[in-house]
This record gives structure tokens, sequence and C-alpha cells, in this order.
């Protein structure tokens, strides 16, 4: 089975099943991953979904959209990965994937 | 031995977030979440802004799906609870059935306020609080038909966008002198009429409802100036009265919802409450304040867990809200309870982006920002942190 896997600012790793065609917000909050709150339900309205795509994933699942730009420029935990994991919709290529979250949500 | 158990009651955005942290905090015990809609709980915001527009599914808006239940050993009931027994730390169902709790959140959210006049209670008068409550209003909508909304708050003006995108004939009817008045500043308001007028919805302010007539259905909407608004169905949105029966009788302290402290506990140390249902003392406004937002929910929530786990975690959260309307993004940071002076950025006149700051004896207390995400992050992550903003300092925040 395909996994993502979510690693905690303290470091700690969590691993969700891969859901193709969800985005990888719903993914964490129904796996009650620890540190993804998703308040807006997925309007990028919030910022409460915010990780930081692991390097080697970056090309895979792209960089942050405009809309996305819009919340995480302000952001001071922001990295040039940054993303709002309620804006990446999963696919098969997507097993595997590792994001990291930050310290604080929005 | 048995295993503890914690009973959520209601099964709201506070109500799943409960649960899922008493998971997440490492509690082993039993967990019961009650609610009494037949589905598993789900987003609110969307009922009024996507969902009416049809754009999402009821699959959509559920917040986690029943596997998740399944997996961390949550029991889900669906049930009315009609009694708190404090004494023996048990809830009784309408059905009978007697829970036993080691630990009680209450969850309970709120009802939609219903309209006490004539005329009230007749078919195709419609709220909007519940999935079927939208249900069947997206029933009974179809193009070219005549909406008229009673009540220009963000609930009435967020239907208003989206049954226009279903094409219908949309009238506000507002009984203050503007919409929003309420919970934002005139220029806000005025602009919030505009963009209204310009998608084609009639918007009347001081339109004071007396009745609604009609022999087997709503027909028309009677207003106090003796104007007559003929109509397909009518749409209340007139606020929330929060559930706090149950607390009440309980004999847990109510004052305006049911008060909880910083560790979202009530007056007694086995019951927790989070969400809508619940009156928080908050020292950022050294008052009472009970809010009707997810965020804030969510936040709450954890709290909540966190206590009954035997752990601490405070509330502090800074409250912040949305609204999505037409193509505008709406974000507010922070309380204006007690504005006293404020600045717009933009030109709301005009213009579809801007942002409107409220301070309060010279200091920045919140911020509306419409299409100004940047503006809007700026601002809360400032009064999360407690920064005093002197006016005469705004412009340097904006220009950081």
């Amino acid at each position: 089975m395909s996994v993502v896997t979510f690693i905690s600012h303290d470091g700690e790793k969590h691993e969700a099943p891969l859901e193709e065609g969800e985005s990888l917000m719903r993914i964490a909050i129904g796996n009650a991953i620890p540190g993804i709150d998703g308040d807006c339900g997925g309007e990028a309205a919030c910022g409460t979904c915010h990780v930081i795509v692991d390097d080697q994933w970056i090309d895979e699942v792209g960089r942050s959209t405009a809309a996305e730009e819009e919340m995480l420029a302000m952001n001071p935990e922001r990295e040039p990965c940054s993303r709002l994991s309620c804006q990446m919709t999963m696919t098969e290529s997507c097993g595997g994937l590792v994001v990291r979250l930050p310290e604080f949500q929005m | 031995m048995t295993r503890p158990r914690a009973v959520v009651v209601g099964a709201s955005h506070a109500g799943a977030q409960v649960v899922a942290s008493l998971r997440q905090e490492g509690w082993e015990g039993e967990v019961v979440l009650i609610g009494d809609e037949s589905s598993l709980p789900y987003q609110r915001p969307p009922l009024s802004k996507a969902y009416l527009a049809g754009k999402s599914s009821l699959q959509d808006l559920v917040i986690r799906k029943s596997e998740f239940y399944d997996k961390h050993d949550i029991e889900v009931v669906q049930a009315t609870v009609t009694r708190i027994d404090r004494g023996s730390r048990s809830i009784v169902t309408s059905d009978g059935e007697t829970w036993s709790y080691d630990g009680l959140a209450l969850c309970t959210g709120g009802r939609a306020r219903t309209l006490d006049l004539p005329g009230g209670g007749l078919a195709g008068v419609h709220y909007l609080r519940t999935f079927s409550d939208v249900e069947a209003i997206r029933m009974a909508a179809s193009p070219g038909r005549h909406a008229t909304i009673v009540g220009g708050g963000y609930i009435g003006l967020e239907t208003a966008a989206s049954l226009r995108a279903l094409d219908m004939q949309v009238t506000v009817l507002e009984a203050a002198h503007r919409v929003l008045e309420r919970v934002t500043a005139a220029e806000v308001s005025h602009f919030y009429e505009r963009i209204h007028r310009e998608a084609g919805v009639q918007v009347l302010t001081g339109a004071q409802v007396e009745a609604i007539e009609g022999r087997d259905r709503a027909r028309a909407v009677i207003l106090a100036s003796g104007e007559s608004v003929t109509t397909d169905l009518v749409i209340v949105g007139v606020g929330l009265v929060p559930d706090t029966e149950l607390a009440a009788q309980a004999g847990l302290v109510v004052d305006n919802g049911v008060v909880i402290d910083d560790v979202a506990r009530t007056s007694d140390a086995h019951i927790v409450a989070a969400g809508d249902c619940a009156s928080h003392r908050m020292a950022r406004y050294d008052r009472l304040v009970r809010l009707e937002s997810v965020p804030s929910a969510t936040e709450q929530a954890k709290s909540a867990a966190a206590t009954l786990c035997g752990r601490e975690r405070r509330i502090s959260a800074l409250p912040w809200f949305w609204s999505d309307q037409y193509d505008l993004k709406l974000q507010i940071a922070g309380l204006n309870a007690g504005y006293d002076d404020v600045v717009v950025d933009g030109d709301p006149a005009h213009g579809r982006d801007f942002s409107c700051y409220y301070f309060h004896g010279g200091r920045l207390i919140a911020a509306d920002c419409v299409n100004r995400p940047r503006d809007f992050v700026r601002v809360k992550h400032t009064l999360s942190k407690d920064l005093h903003v002197e006016r005469a300092e705004l412009a340097s925040l904006l220009a950081t």
C-alpha cells in the first residue's frame, strides 16, 4: 500500500495511506495527523494546513500556486518548498511523498 | 476492570475535533460521540457557500469518513441527549438509554433563531443551519424563481450569492440601516451592498418584516412599511441560539453560552464544553465571548480533549473568520467589538479588494480583509503575538 509521510516539527513521523484524488490536507485530517488543522475545509483561506515538501518531491508535486502564495508569503515559517496541503491533489505517483510540518500553523 | 469512558454530546465541528484529539492525546478508554443528525460530523461553513451553489456533495462535507471512527475505536451514536445526571455521572437519551461517563464534553452548538411572527411557520419558510435545511432549499431553488432572504448577516449574504449562482431572483431584507451592521464598519457594509446590487440582488435595508403571507405556503413577505414582496421561498438567517438547555438543567453556569475557563472546563470538573455553545472568558478581551466559528470550535475542542486527558492546553488562538461571496474572499482577524476608529486601505466604493483596520484607543484590534490575504496574514500574526500597533504605525506594518 502506498503511503504519505508527515514529519512533525520535532521529528516524529506519521504515515497515512495514499488516497488518489483526495487532497493531502483531507488525508491528514482523515488520519488525525497532529499539526494539520484545515480549519477552512480546503478553501486556501486559513493557512492551517501548511506543509514543507521534501526537496526530492517538489518537482513531482509542484510549487505553490498563486492562491497559496497569497497566504504563504507573509508566513514567518515559509520555506521555498512550502505548500498548502489542501491545494495538493494526490495522484498515483505521490506514493512515498514526504512532507515536514512547521512548528506553528497560522 | 472497566475502561474509562468519554462521552461527547454533539456531532459538530467541535465534537468531531474532541474525539480526534482525545485519541491524539492518548485517551485509552472508550470514546462515544452522540449526535442527533443522521450523518457523520460534517463541515457547516460550505452549506451556505459551495454546497448550496451545487459545487460539492455531502461526501465532500464529511469531516472524517467512517473508517476513521472504526480505526480509532470511536462509537458514533445517533440519539438526542435529554438529560445530564451529574450525581451519577451519566447522560440519558430520548430512547431511554443511559451512558455513564468519566469525562463529558458538551459540543451541542446551536440552532437557527426562528422568526416569531405571523406566517413564520408556513411551508416555504426555510432556515439554514443543517445539511437537511440546505437540501430542502436546494429542492426549492430553481432558475428564475424568487428567493427572499430575511437577514443581511453573513449567512444571508452568502446565501444570496449562492442563489444568484443558481440564477434565482434574490431579495435581501435587512432590518437595520445597513447589512452586517452588527459586525463590520459602514464602509464594509456599503461595499457588500454595492457588490450584491451589481450582481442583481435587490437589497432592502431598514426593512422590518411584519408577516409572511400565503394560503398553503409562503407567497409574500409583508414589511412594516406596508410594502409586500412576492416570493417563491423565504430563507431566514437572523442568527443562532446556543443549545445550552442540557447544561442549564444540570445546573452548570450558563451565561449566553456554557461558561468555560481557559482549559474548556465548565463549572463541573468532569464536564468540558467547546464550540458555538460555549462562553469563554478570554483574557485577550477581558470578557465572556461566545464565538460562532470553526477555528474557535477547533481550538476549544483541542483544549477540552487535553483537559479530559488530565493535561493542560490553554485556549489562546486569536479569533478569526472568513466569508465567501461571489469571487470575494473576506478574511477577518480579531474581534472589532468596541472599535472607535477605522482606517480603510483601498477603494471599497469602486474596487473589489481592500482592508478595513479597526482601532480601539489608538491600538489595532482587528481587520476585515477583502481579497487581501497578505494583509490578513500580517494582521493575524501581529495580533496573535499581542503586539501593539498604533494608528500611526499602520503604514509601516503594511509596508513590511
